[in-house]
């Protein structure tokens, strides 16, 4: 028995399945390909691609206890489909959007076009946590202010995709996304000779370019540098992985200094200029004189250094302005105030608690929104209004009351589902996709990206801390024979 | 290279070559106490504890010298710095941090070595899985250094790791005959008993010199192995050996040619090798051999702190 056969889709959009036993068109080849392996098979295959990843050290931390325990980040072999034309549209739709948000993040620390001509309330910038004050003026080299980005995507039950977060600051899993991949090639060869699958192994030289573009012209070899926390954050493996692959120092704060008006880092051989800087800390640590004064990550005055032109930070500092859920909302505004364009790709439905109207529906329908504080991400600070109980919600409403600049609803997603492996079986198993889009000298999207799955039965939340997995991402174009 | 990176790896080595010095220490003994008469010999892990120079730190933890008090202590005790475990995890902890650096085989290599020791230490250790387990140690360190030797680009963080095995290896290699040669130094009585040789006999086992030493001088005495492990040139323990081949690395990571210096590190390295180089062993036991041995691990300490301020710790402005 094909061991797809009784695989029931459910009352869900199914990246794979139409109904039982057929296959949506575009995908047919690959299921084919699936079903000609048994069960037990791809069990074997999973359990060799796991200990792959595991001796490649693909890991996160979890690391407080300080016994030196990293885990992989689990694996499913069975690969998410993305038939091309599909993918065409989202690539345009986040080539749109990125463009925007540049253009609107340059505009409200220079000239604030957007919030004198009234598109965008002024109150609502001013009071976003992510507005750096300090930023104010700022002209980052060719005016790219987020330099790469890792827009979370969803898909609705009737197919239709959603961006859920635009995570401009310093978004990571794009080291997942090339390990699975490298980790896919050996266990399935055969099937990336039938299918047309888009390489994304060009990340790192694309990452690369996109830093190298940010150097002065004038400089013959610039110094690009990684900036991690260090060795206990959670994505260290990350910013090791991808200094590697650059070929880049990794440097932490401590062995970076502003001397002579310059950017340097203490080597063996004294100190050295560095130009680039791909950034993996937040804003807020950067620099303890410009922001947090008991930031040990940073360096103090390199905003001072940044500010002269003299080094350059990817992403730029105050970015992050554009992750509040609120702003986020106006998107749609801004495509059309910048680019005089219809978003290609919409936002979910958001409710701004801080408007009277719209609060009042929040609060009469608790019980089927997703209440997100406006400046928290991954997961922190919400209410499943559905899953939640009474006196949970009745407590939420409170803090939407006291504080409802700090808050919007969304309703209730039923993210698309994938065919994943369980206890020996097929299960269908909610998605969300997280493209990596690179703004350089053009803006390119890694034609993938990390798909993270909720490996609980039934469950919604796709994040690594709470049982969510990841698989390969197959952008497949349909062969021309 | 970044300063804390050339830290990192030169540190990395300094552990791994510990942990494994450590391992020779405990299993050397532990094959001695096979040979020695049953009674009498009960203070026998005192020396390995006087060999460490850790031994107030031991005394302040423990009430005697016991076999099993004195192997938890160099083996498997978390407080103590200098225990194989704690070696063996701040190596790791080293390589982590320079993991982009290093080749991804050293990385594995220390990882599963770590790994393994935690688990050991947290099983039950029964008496035959000792004999096995310091021997792997020693293995383990082994592997280490060939895995890098033979993957790893021998670069500027090469050198810096091979300068730290090698500095922390002579500065072992003094503490074992310096010490040895106090507990070992034979009463009138025993001398040319067989007791005594075998005892001389563990002292090269625990260099691996035992071998190497009788294809070159034969007899044992106490003299001519100190003068081994002393001056030979060719013996990859001896510290003479150490302190040539650490002032090669030292020289490719400056640029500067052998015989001349532009760092104090650079100099005093280069100062000490030399006047081992002229030293006759005459002239050491004139001075004392305790009293040459103590000198010299002054000097070599002296060559570390150089080694930070030439390379690490750089100044606030150039």
């Amino acid at each position: 028995m094909p061991c797809l056969d009784g695989y029931d889709p459910g009352d869900f959009f199914d990246e794979l399945f139409m109904a039982t036993g057929t296959p949506r068109p575009a995908a047919a080849e690959l299921v084919k390909r699936i079903e000609s392996l048994s069960i037990e098979e791809l069990q074997r295959r999973q359990q060799a691609a796991q200990n792959m990843l595991f001796k490649l050290g693909v890991t996160f931390n979890v690391y407080s206890d300080n016994q030196g325990t990293e885990r992989i980040f689990p694996f499913d072999v069975i690969p998410r489909f993305v038939p091309y034309q599909e993918w065409e549209l989202l690539e345009r739709g986040l080539k749109q959007r990125i463009e925007a948000l540049n253009c609107f993040i340059h505009d409200i620390y220079n000239d604030q076009k957007i919030l004198n001509d009234k598109v965008i309330p002024r109150e609502m910038i001013e009071s976003a946590t992510g507005f750096l004050e300090p930023c104010m003026g700022l002209q980052p080299p060719q005016n790219i202010w987020c330099h790469i980005t890792g827009t979370d995507l969803i898909k609705d039950r009737d197919g239709s995709w959603y961006v859920l977060e635009d995570n401009l600051r310093c978004p990571s899993g794009v080291s997942y996304v090339l390990e699975n991949r490298r980790v896919m090639k050996s266990s399935f060869p055969r099937f990336f000779d039938a299918l047309d699958i888009q390489p994304v192994d060009d990340y790192a030289s694309q990452l690369l370019d996109t830093l190298l573009n940010l150097a002065p012209s004038n400089l013959s070899d610039p110094c690009v540098v990684v900036l991690t926390p260090g060795i206990h954050n959670s994505a260290y493996f990350e910013h090791s992985f991808l200094a590697q692959q650059m070929g880049a120092q990794l440097v932490e704060g401590r062995d970076l200094v502003v001397a002579d008006g310059y950017l340097q880092m203490r080597t063996t051989k004294g100190l050295r200029r560095v130009d680039v800087i791909y950034r993996r800390i937040d804003d807020d640590f950067i620099d303890p004189m410009a922001f947090r004064a008991d930031s040990m990550l940073g360096v103090s005055g390199l905003m001072e250094v940044y500010r002269q032109g003299r080094v350059a930070i990817a992403n730029a500092p105050g970015t992050g302005v554009a992750d509040d859920k609120m702003i986020y909302a106006y998107v749609p505004q801004m495509i059309r105030y910048y680019l005089d364009e219809e978003q290609l790709l919409p936002n979910v439905p958001t409710y701004l608690c801080e408007d009277d109207k719209q609060r009042e529906y929040v609060l009469a329908h608790l019980d089927e929104l997703v209440v997100k504080a406006t400046d928290a991400s991954g997961g922190y600070g919400m209410l499943m209004g559905m899953h939640a109980t009474e006196p949970e919600r009745a407590a939420f409403a409170e803090k939407i009351k006291a504080k409802p600049r700090n808050y919007i609803a969304q309703p209730t997603l039923s993210l698309s589902r994938v065919p994943t492996l369980i206890d020996g079986q097929f299960e269908g198993c909610h998605v969300d996709l997280r493209p990596f889009i690179l703004n350089g000298q053009d803006i390119y999207v890694n034609p993938g990206g990390l798909t993270r799955v909720a490996l609980r039965r039934g469950s919604l939340v796709v994040n690594s801390s709470q049982g969510g997995g990841s698989k390969d991402t197959w952008v497949v174009k349909e062969s021309s024979c | 290279m970044l300063s804390r990176v050339a830290d990192s790896i030169y540190w990395l080595n300094r552990y791994v070559e510990r942990a494994e010095t450590v391992a020779r220490f405990v299993d050397v003994n532990l094959n001695l106490l096979l040979d020695t008469p049953v009674t009498g010999f009960t203070e026998q892990w005192e020396p390995v504890m006087m060999t460490t120079g850790d031994k107030a730190l031991f005394q302040e933890r423990y009430d005697e010298a016991s076999a099993q008090n004195v192997l938890q202590f160099l083996t498997f005790d978390k407080e103590y710095p200098n225990s194989i475990l704690s070696c063996v995890k701040s190596a790791r902890e080293n390589a982590r941090a320079v993991r982009e650096t290093i080749s991804s085989e050293m990385w594995k290599q220390v990882n599963t070595f770590y790994l393994w020791v935690q688990e050991a230490a947290q099983a039950e250790t029964t008496e035959e899985h000792l004999y096995s387990f310091y021997p792997e140690v020693k293995m383990a360190s082994h592997l280490f250094a060939g895995v890098m030797d033979a993957t790893m680009a021998h670069n500027e963080g090469w050198h810096f790791g091979h300068l730290g095995r090698l500095l922390e290896r002579a500065d072992k290699t003094a503490r074992i005959l310096d010490v040895k040669y106090y507990i070992l130094l034979p009463a009138v009585t025993d001398v040319g008993t067989p007791l005594d040789d075998l005892q001389w006999i563990a002292l090269l086992k625990s260099a691996s010199a035992y071998e190497m030493y009788r294809k070159r001088q034969r007899r044992v005495t106490p003299r001519s192995i100190a003068q081994f492990l002393l001056l030979d040139p060719e013996f990859p323990r001896s510290i003479q050996f150490s302190l040539l081949q650490a002032e090669r690395s030292l020289h490719h990571i400056t640029g500067t040619t052998l015989g001349s210096w532009s760092h104090d590190s650079e100099r005093t390295l280069g100062r000490l090798r030399s006047e081992l180089e002229y030293t006759t062993m005459d002239e050491v036991f004139e001075l004392g051999l305790h009293e040459f041995l103590d000198k010299l691990q002054t000097q070599l300490n002296t060559v570390g702190e150089h080694i930070y301020e030439d390379f690490m710790a750089v100044p606030l402005a150039s």
